[in-house]
């Protein structure tokens, strides 16, 4: 006992004494520990932010996209293709025919930018129709956003971001002001709006400033500003969830009714619910965090190669080192043992050091995208601590012990010459 | 008898060409002696004196120390011997670096039955090779005559029976080979067995007794009066 306490104390002086070395082989458990910890809570901290954000938005909703697509992948739309087999009809149709439809809202979206005073701002625009608040989760900060009959009657008002108010009326006073509209499409020069509501700030969904927009009627944003005639985007809520499929398949055969289509391949539109969003960015964060984990494995990979490097360097030093122990009487366990003591307290200390690293940039990641105004959570996946661990550990305890049992096995005059 | 070679033989392979380092080597060396086994380089003296200090196997022939037939020892049997019969003196000192002297000199003591006093028993043995003030240096502080006092101080801390030195002052200036060569002496006169290998015959000259080998072979053995006797005082 006292000798296995005295070996212990000899191991971590000779660990000591070697510092530059120890130093080094803690340093590649440290790189591939924290690495792994750190990938791996990324991946899974974006896809909690990207799947938070669409329920955000709000319940029991579909979606209608112009132009044909598969329902598991990324709409046309977010290619930048714009097609116009959506138009205004088709919005009326869908309400009179699907009863399961309680509020509907149509949306076309653009650059613009606003003016007030001597302040301009570039920003971009949504319109649509005094339904919106009643489909999503809409919190006005300052007056309201516009009624069903504003919009209908194509009223000239507007609802602010919270960034463009900020940024055009530094002092408040934002209600009731006339703000004008300049677009490239625009002809005849800018639009003016009564200023009616200021939305609080909302942060970034989907990577986008929510607060670094306007609100403006439906009609006005489709003919004045854009001049166009079809719709980019319908959303319908459906009264309950258990409808949202009938709803969807009503809405597909009303819309193939109306467009003359006979055949379900003709179609010119897609339908999407909220489970079918979460499905596509499930798929694509997961090959996000394939991708990650992949990367992960890398650091492994490099944590191991230096551990296995260093352990290999040192081989004939360590080798001649054995002789000598041999010399003055260790038995070949004797050997092992201290190899082996002296590898797994490396690699402990290495995976503890790793692990609190690790632990802690992807927490100061959390933060800082908290900073930023993404709802990021902050995980750390246990199975990517024992995975890492238990791989850099191994790696230091296989490249550290087994030079040496081979070394051990030499008789002493071998290892001592060993060069 | 303590040592007792019978036709001992060792055979070096190396990339299928076998070189005979030892041709049948007949030796005998009784509790006490002197010994000194000199001869060129290549002749095999020190592949001869690692064999005898169970560094190296033979490979034919009988070894028997103490009585015991070397063959039937096993591994840990082996180690026992090096730890507390023998203690090896190398030409190139064979010190832990970054280690201190104490603890150079504790290091056969981990290995040992001792379970206590390593440090004392440490400093007793620096103490008789006279580096009591050395204790704390590391190995790579001190000069050359001083590491290898270490080393006499690390060969002799586990008070083994015999004493191997290859080439003690093979690395020495002529002042501090002088000094070795008396510890040396002066171990021998406490009772203990030395067994030394040299080139030098100025060095071999400090033992009682020289054995000169050739080409693998015992060419000479012939004891040296003491009137004949280098001595260092």
């Amino acid at each position: 006992m006292n000798n296995l306490i005295a070996n212990i104390k000899i191991s971590i002086k000779d660990l000591l004494a070697r510092s530059g070395r120890s130093f080094l082989t803690i340093l590649g458990i440290v790189i591939g520990v924290a690495g792994v910890i750190i990938i791996i809570s990324l991946g899974a901290g974006a896809q909690t932010l990207v799947l938070g954000q669409i329920t955000k938005l709000g319940t029991n909703l579909i979606g209608i996209l112009p132009g044909k697509s598969n329902e598991n992948g990324p709409p046309a739309a977010v290619f930048g293709v714009q097609i116009k087999t959506l138009i205004p009809e088709d919005v009326e149709v869908i309400r009179r025919n699907v009863p399961e439809i309680t509020e509907m809202a149509p949306f076309v979206r653009g650059n613009v930018t606003v003016i007030y005073g001597k302040e301009n701002v570039d920003t971009s625009f949504t319109a649509t129709e005094g339904s919106y608040p009643r489909i999503q989760t809409v919190e006005m900060i300052k007056g309201v956003f516009f009624s069903d009959e504003e919009a209908k009657a194509g009223t000239n008002v507007i609802v602010l971001g919270y960034d463009v108010a900020e940024q055009l009326f530094p002092n408040g006073g934002e209600i009731g002001a006339l703000v004008k509209i300049k677009s490239s499409n625009a002809e005849g020069g800018a639009i003016p709006f009564r200023v009616i509501g200021v939305q609080k700030k909302l942060g970034n969904i989907f990577f986008e400033n929510q607060d670094d927009q306007v609100f403006i009627p439906f009609t006005i944003g489709q003919k004045q500003i854009l001049g166009i005639d079809y719709i980019q985007f319908i959303r319908a809520k459906v009264n309950h969830a258990d409808n949202i499929k009938l709803a969807m398949a009503e809405i597909k055969q009303v819309l193939r009714n109306q467009h003359g289509l006979k055949n379900t391949v003709d179609d010119d539109f897609s339908v999407r619910d909220l489970a079918d969003a979460i499905k596509i960015l499930t798929n694509i964060t997961d090959v996000l965090r394939i991708f990650l984990a992949l990367m992960a494995g890398i650091s492994l990979i490099v944590g191991g190669i230096g551990i296995m490097n260093i352990m290999l360097v040192t081989v004939s030093e360590r080798t001649r080192e054995i002789g000598l122990r041999k010399a003055v009487g260790a038995t070949n366990h004797q050997i092992r043992n201290k190899f082996l003591f002296e590898a797994v307290v490396l690699t402990s200390v290495g995976g503890i050091i790793g692990i609190i690293i690790g632990v802690f940039i992807s927490y100061l990641i959390s933060v800082g995208a908290h900073l930023a105004g993404y709802d990021w959570k902050f995980i750390i996946s246990p199975i990517a601590i024992i995975l890492a661990v238990g791989v850099s550990v191994l790696t230091g305890i296989i490249f550290g012990l087994y030079p040496a049992i081979r070394a051990s096995k030499l008789d002493p005059i071998n290892a001592l010459r060993y060069e | 008898m303590l040592i007792e070679l019978k036709n001992i033989t060792k055979d070096y392979v190396n990339e299928e060409v076998v070189t005979n380092v030892l041709r049948g080597i007949d030796l005998t060396v009784a509790d006490g002696e002197f010994l000194a086994i000199m001869g060129p380089s290549g002749s095999g003296k020190s592949t001869l004196m690692h064999i005898i200090g169970f560094l190296d196997r033979p490979t034919a022939g009988e070894y028997l120390f103490s009585g015991h037939d070397s063959r039937y020892f096993n591994d840990d049997e082996l180690a026992s011997i090096r730890n507390n019969s023998v203690g090896f003196v190398f030409q190139s000192f064979n010190l832990l670096p970054r280690t201190t002297v104490l603890d150079n000199v504790v290091l056969p003591l981990l290995y040992s039955k001792e379970k206590k006093n390593h440090e004392v028993k440490a400093k007793k043995a620096l103490e008789a090779v006279g580096l009591s003030d050395r204790l704390y240096y590391f190995s790579n502080q001190i000069s050359g005559g001083q590491k290898q006092r270490v080393a006499i101080a690390r060969a002799l801390v586990c008070n083994p029976k015999i004493i191997f030195a290859d080439e003690p002052t093979g690395n020495l200036d002529s002042k501090s080979g002088a000094t070795v060569m008396e510890i040396l002496d002066k171990l021998n006169q406490e009772g203990r067995t030395i067994i030394l290998v040299t080139h030098d015959l100025n060095v071999a000259h400090h033992a009682r007794r020289i054995v000169t080998i050739r080409d693998g072979e015992i060419i000479s053995d012939e004891k040296i009066p003491e009137t004949k006797r280098i001595r260092s005082w």
